[in-house]
Order: C-alpha cells, then structure tokens, then sequence
C-alpha cells in the first residue's frame, strides 16, 4: 500500500536519471539494518536462556572440557542435575522443593491479600469522593517509587525486635505493602474506563453501594484484576532484597531466588546443578508470561498512555 | 458500543459535586465519604504502617547511634547526634560510592532507553513472527533477577564461560577477561591506549540489557498511537527515512522518553540487586544502596546505614527536582 506512493523526489530523481537519490539508499540500508537489529535483538534476549538451558542437562564434567558447546549431544543429556537440585538436603539434595513451596507460599499470599485490599480501595479512589482522596493517591504514587533500601533498614530492625524476621509471614506483610500502590494504580486507571452510567443505573433499581460493587463492578473489571494478580505474583516470586534481609538465617524458609543465590557462592555445588535451580526459578514466570502476554503488557503500558 | 455511555458518564461525574452543594444531598455525600474512607483504609494503615512509619524512622535512626549489637537495649528517645553524617561524609569511599551511582545510572538509563528505542523502530512494522518477537524481548526484563544474573555471572566466568571461551578462541584475546571482578584494564585501540573500568561496564551492560524491554514496551505502545497520516504526509513530500524519524517521530516520542528517563533513573539509582549480585559490590562498582547493605549487615551500623539510605534518597529528590522544574517546564513550552 505505503509502497505505492512515489516521492516526488523519487520522481524527479528517476525523471533526471539518477536512480540513486537519498530516499532510496536510506531506505534500502534501513531495510537491511531492520533484519539485522531484529536478529541481533532475538539473540541478545533469548541466548542467556537458552545458555541456562543447555548447561542445565549437561554433567559439570563436560562443561569443564568443552564450555564453548552450544548444544548438549545426545551421550551427555541428562536430568539428574534436576533431581539432585530438587531433592532435600537430607537425601544430599539441594532442597529446591521446599524453596519453591515457600515461594509460591509467599508469591500467592501475596497475591490474595492485596487483591483483597486493593480492588476495594481502587473502586474508592476511582468513584467515591471523600476527603483526602487526592493526597491518598498521591501518596501512592510516591511510594511506589521510593527506595526499597530506606525501607529495609527500619523493617529489618522493626522485625528483629517483634520477632517475626525469618518468618515468611512477615516478607507477605512488607510484599503486600510494596505492591498494593502500584496495584490501586493499575487498577483504578481500569475502574475509570468503566462507565459510570452502569452503576447509576444499578443504584436507580435500588441497589447497595455492596452490591453494585460486588454484581456490577467486580465482573466487568475481572480482565483488569487478573492480569493485575498475574503482575504481582511475578513480583513477588521474583523478589531478592527483602527476602535476603529477613530470611537468610533460616534456611527452611529460603525462597527459590534467596536459596539460588546463596547456594551459587558454594564451590561444593556444580554450576550445571545450580543451572537447573534457575531454570525452575524462571520457569513458572515464562509459563505466565506468555500465558497472559497481552493482558500484562496492556496493564504495564495503561499508565504510560495518559502522560 | 463503548463510547456512547462514556459520553453520558462525562457531565454525570462532573455534575455531581453540584448536586451535592444542596443540603438535600449532604447525607447521601456523607455516606459517600464515609464508604470511600471504609474501603480504603486497610490500604491506608498497612502503606502507613509497614512504609510511612518506616521512613520516618530511618530519619531518626540516621541520627543516633544504633548498632546490631545494642538494638534491643535503644529506645526511641535515644541521644540525637549528627555523628553519623559527619562519619559517612568523612569515610573513604562513599564519594566513590556516589559518583559510582550516578555514572551507571545515567549511562544505564541511556542505554536502556537507546536499546528500547531502536528495538520499537525496528519491530514497527508487522511481519510473520512479530508478535513473538515482541514477546522474546520482553523476557530479559521479567525473568528473575537472581536467574538472569547467575547466567550472565556463569556467561563471563573466566575458567568456564562461553564469552571467554570464545573471545580466547575465536577473538584473539591474550587471556580470559574476569569481567566481573576486575576493576579496570587497559585497552587499545587505534593505537591508543585507554583505561575502562572493566566491571563497572559490565554491570552497565547488564543493566541496559535488563532494562531495554521496558523502554521498549512504553515506547512500542506510543508509536501506535502515531497517526500514520503524518508519517504519510512527509512521505508525499519527499522526507527520507532518517527526516521522518528526526522531524516526525522523534518530536512524538519525546514526552514518552522524558517519563521512561526520570523512571529508569529513579529505579537504576536506587537498584541493589543486580549489582549485589554480579559483584557484591567489589571492583569499583560499589553502588550505595550495596553499601548500605554492607552497612547495616557486615558492620551491623545501623545510624550510619540510615544515614547514606537518607543521603541517597535526598541526592535523588534534589536530581529528580531539578529535573521536573527545568526540563518538564521546557517541554510544555515547545
């Protein structure tokens, strides 16, 4: 279509017999550049992946020998670095099991307690008036990007002093108070997309504020707050500082990305193994990511539009 | 379907606080008040509690003198001195720290933004397969920080490493390059010899290679909104490729770019997890959020911890000021 349209200097360079105007090898280098950005962007992003993958089902011996392979061949494949990875430490494994129970303990905890909190609290900053609601969102916004390290050093001492430090009860706390901003904000811009005339139709045939809420409301935003929970479980699972801060004295507790970091510093443990644990860390956030690509790259951008 | 109710929502949503400057309307609003402050106060008390509350301690933490060791023993009417300040602006390296941040924040920010800039412009256009590579890139940025940066660590280790491995093979380098964990080098070329500060490139290009999916994503999303009856009209006219960019699309991306800009550097100057990971701070690339790390856990000093976080988090507040009043007024204006 676009391709049809001449220039007029394309024309005019054609007319003068000078097939070579600027328009021309610019869009012909463009072209090639094009190709090549877009392959150099596929191997950039996917190669450290796909590195993880392979050395994952390779014995550490034959990474020593020949660290340069870029497949694994068919005599070298195997999986028992997965098993030795995810076994207790007490059948002389690494305990990435329980790691992985904690973290999805904690990451759908997460999830459900600023789920619960912050889709009523979005629905109020989008509808209602009240006093003070400008100066809550504001302080929201502010919160969501401050400096999590101000934040660990009082927590860490609140939590040494109550005693709940080592406990994964308190990295939900602190994780619920990090992500619930950021999740009134995503889901509030959604509320606000949502016609306001449903509702009043609603409260004309006498319904409560509750019930609008929980029969109008609530399904109509449903896209919203499932991409919306999909954000925060990826955020939680994927969370390092506090987790490292609370949780490093017992190991019990250790999420997969707490245990996968302090067990890389260990040379008693082969990297191929260490390998595998990272491919179980990262597995589960892929799996959602293109499960729900668009609705979460939707909610990502809803923000950025509006400025 | 969607637009006409939105059309009636508009003059309902703004007349309503008309309606309700009638007395006949004052309790149905007090009850509006009152249901907006029910439903939003669990948020408001754990944001309070388990944020507010916090900061502000570190504020009077940073002014006394509290370590691991006599935490149990402080109260919160301790003795108040400035000792802590005195003694971080006094120690050897949080000037370095300091400098340490800015520079790999800023050349972060820069490369992330440049990356995600070329990468929009490149997958602008749709062919088979774009959607798939929108998904791809987009993986470095949501994949666990702990994975990713295991990796890159096992990627550019000296013994075993594909990188090194490869540069020795096929490169022609002397040696192994420890990327990590050298604090500069020398290198030459074209004759002449420069001296890099080896890790703290490393860790730079960590970053933009993490972040670069982010700029992409906003920036992706506004070259959509790009009508394309501009890029057609300077087409018509005779604009070449690198004038439309430059005249037509850039112009468009700017505010985009000026928002993704204060993010990323908010985030990069504050960011302790990739460079703890790669480095642990070592090798010249010790940022200060990684110091106050070692602050607080190594050393067990939590004044003088408190004391950079507050520091960091006011250098931030001052750059991201000067930045709002100078550059956001300038871009209103054109």
């Amino acid at each position: 279509m676009s391709t049809e349209i001449r220039t007029r200097r394309e024309r005019n360079a054609v007319a003068a017999g000078r097939p070579w105007s600027r328009d021309r090898v610019e869009t012909l280098i463009l072209t090639w550049l094009r190709w090549i950005v877009i392959a150099t962007i596929l191997i950039v992003t996917l190669f450290p992946f796909y590195y993880m993958l392979v050395l994952s089902v390779r014995p550490i011996s034959s990474l020593l020998q020949d660290p340069g392979a870029l497949w694994v061949s068919a005599g070298e494949f195997n999986l028992e670095t997965y098993t030795s990875v995810l076994q207790s430490p007490s059948d002389g494994g690494q305990g990435f099991l329980i790691f992985m129970r904690n973290s999805a303990l904690v990451a759908l905890g997460t999830v459900v307690v600023t789920l619960i909190l912050a889709i009523p609290g979005s629905y109020a900053i989008s509808r209602l008036q009240f006093f003070g609601r400008q100066r809550i969102s504001a302080l929201f916004l502010a919160v969501y990007l401050f400096p999590s390290i101000l934040l660990a050093i009082p927590l860490f001492v609140f939590f040494t002093r109550i005693g709940l430090r080592g406990e994964l009860l308190g990295l939900l706390l602190v994780y619920v108070a990090q992500v619930v901003p950021v999740s009134i904000y995503m889901l509030r811009n959604y509320f606000e997309t949502i016609p306001i005339s449903l509702e009043e139709a609603a409260a004309i045939d006498g319904a409560s504020r509750f019930t609008i809420m929980r029969r109008i409301s609530l399904p109509l935003a449903m896209p919203a707050i499932v991409s919306n929970g999909l954000y925060i479980f990826m955020i939680a699972w994927n969370e390092f500082l506090f987790a490292l801060l609370f949780l490093v004295e017992s190991r019990e507790n250790w999420t997969v990305s707490l245990g996968l970091s302090q067990l890389a510093g260990s040379i008693e443990i082969p990297t191929t193994v260490l390998m595998a644990g990272s491919v179980i860390l990262t597995l589960p956030i892929i799996i959602i990511f293109f499960a729900a690509e668009r609705l979460l790259t939707e909610g990502l951008t809803a923000g950025a539009e509006k400025g | 379907m969607s637009t006409t109710p939105r059309r009636d929502a508009a003059p309902a949503r703004e007349g309503a606080p008309v309606q309700r400057a009638g007395r006949k309307r004052s309790s149905m609003a007090k009850a509006e008040q009152r249901a907006g402050l029910t439903l939003i106060s669990p948020t408001l008390i754990i944001v309070l509690v388990m944020i507010v509350l916090p900061i502000l301690w570190t504020i009077m933490l940073a002014f006394q003198q509290i370590r691991l060791l006599n935490l149990r023993t402080a109260g919160i009417l301790g003795n108040y001195t400035i000792s802590n300040f005195t003694e971080v602006f006094s120690s050897p390296g949080f000037l370095e720290a300091l400098l340490v941040t800015l520079v790999y924040s800023v050349a972060g920010t820069g490369l992330a933004i440049g990356f995600g800039l070329i990468a929009a412009l490149a997958l602008r256009k749709p062919f088979r397969g774009r959607t798939l590579v929108r998904a791809a890139t987009l993986i470095p940025y949501v994949a666990p920080i702990v994975a990713v940066t295991f990796v890159w660590t096992t990627m550019l280790n000296p013994q075993f490493g594909i990188v090194n491995h490869w540069g020795t093979q096929f490169l022609g380098w002397d040696q192994a390059i420890p990327f990590l964990s050298e604090r500069q080098r020398d290198v030459s070329f074209l004759g002449l010899t420069f001296t890099v500060p080896t890790a703290l490139l490393t860790v730079i290009a960590f970053e933009a290679w993490r972040s670069f999916p982010f700029a992409f994503l906003f920036l992706t999303a506004r070259l959509q909104a790009v009508p394309a009856s501009l890029d057609e009209a300077a087409r018509v006219d005779g604009a070449t490729p690198t004038q439309r960019f430059r005249y037509i699309l850039l112009p468009q991306l700017l505010p985009t770019i000026a928002v993704l800009s204060v993010l990323r550097f908010i985030w990069t100057f504050n960011s302790f997890d990739d460079i703890y990971l790669l480095t642990g701070g070592g090798a010249g690339t010790e940022v200060v959020a990684v110091r106050v790390y070692n602050f607080l856990i190594s050393r067990g000093d939590i004044g003088a911890a408190s004391a950079q976080a507050l520091v960091l988090a006011v250098i931030l507040a001052v750059l991201v000021g000067i930045y709002l009043k100078f550059f956001a007024k300038k871009e209103e204006v054109s």
